[in-house]
């Protein structure tokens, strides 16, 4: 019974160390450290909060619809998570906020892994406070050292974004259709890059995604 | 700024709020779910070609090329998702430092 506190904090540290380079991008990428902050407290979405970024970071303030969208379309998982989660934890009224803002990748896959529904909740909850202590407070600290350490690139933190995206998709490339889609998704929009605003590359590769999607299961 | 990341945050969570509202058989189409999957991973695989292979929305090929190369290893031999990050990062600023 007491492996899911262990679980939890684990998995709280581990992303906790990735959130240090979101928080040094963050503020690299233009947003103020409070700016920063808010996105890890309010969105706390890894992918969502590094695409929204990633487009500031290369577009400016001109880019920040798609940044917008890029980050929104990131997040449609949670919604399926929160489906999965929602009668495991049968949340009353406004209490739901809560456990939809903890609602993300690591609770959801802690949770699923336990045999009882007793043991889905703790450990949705255990891992749900653990990343977002760990993930806010790593996050902080990213982005006041950010703002010492001068250009990210020096210490690999561009290289380390790039691969946290190879690290989220990686896992869901089983089937040729997703490989097909993964590889088609990145030639479009690396070859668009310097032709439309900042932020459109990405949303190609989820149009391309979808185009896809609808003829290979034709 | 500030009231941009506000709003995308609120985009974000209204997913997450959505889940909990909806009673499962209105969203329960097998459909739906393949072509959210499937832009996930349209996402994400364009991000980490703008992340890895752009500088200034130009096709740059620098030291993220190695540092990617290694991740896929990483994760190829299933290492942590920390190992992976922590390995891409430091072969690129070693490679940077060093030529």
């Amino acid at each position: 019974m007491n492996r899911i506190p262990v679980v939890a904090v684990s998995v709280g540290m581990a992303t906790g160390i990735y959130a240090v380079s979101f928080g040094a991008l963050g503020v690299t990428a233009g947003l103020s450290i409070l700016e920063t902050m808010l996105l890890s407290l309010l969105m706390f979405s890894g992918a969502s909060q590094f695409a929204f970024v990633g487009v500031v970071a290369t577009g400016g303030m001109a880019a920040i619809p798609t940044a917008i969208a890029s980050a929104w379309l990131l997040g449609v998982r949670n919604g399926f998570y929160a489906l999965r989660m929602a009668p495991v934890l049968g949340m009353p009224g406004i209490a739901k906020v809560l456990s939809a803002q903890l609602t993300i990748d690591e609770s959801t896959a802690v949770a699923t892994a336990q045999s009882s529904p007793s043991g889905e909740r703790r450990g949705f909850w255990w891992t749900g406070i653990s990343v977002f202590v760990f993930w806010n407070l790593m996050t902080l600290a990213g982005a006041v050292l950010g703002d010492q350490i001068g250009d990210p690139a020096n210490y690999g933190l561009d290289s380390a974004a790039a691969a946290a995206f190879l690290g989220l998709v990686w896992p869901r490339l089983n089937s040729n259709l997703y490989r097909l889609i993964g590889v088609s998704a990145l030639v479009l929009a690396v070859s668009t890059s310097a032709f439309v605003p900042a932020g459109v590359p990405v949303l190609l590769g989820a149009a391309v995604a979808a185009v896809i999607q609808y003829w290979g299961k034709r | 700024m500030t009231l941009a990341v506000i709003a995308a945050s609120i985009a974000v969570f209204s997913w997450k709020f959505l889940g909990y509202l909806v009673p499962e058989r209105y969203v329960a189409n097998p459909r739906f779910k393949q072509l959210a999957d499937a832009i996930t991973v349209g996402l994400l695989s364009a991000l980490v070609g703008i992340q890895g292979f752009t500088s200034d929305s130009q096709f740059t090929i620098d030291s993220r090329l190695p540092a990617l190369i290694l991740a896929a290893v990483l994760l190829y031999f299933r290492m942590p998702f920390i190992v992976v990050i922590a390995g891409a990062a430091a072969f690129s600023a070693a490679i940077r430092m060093f030529i």
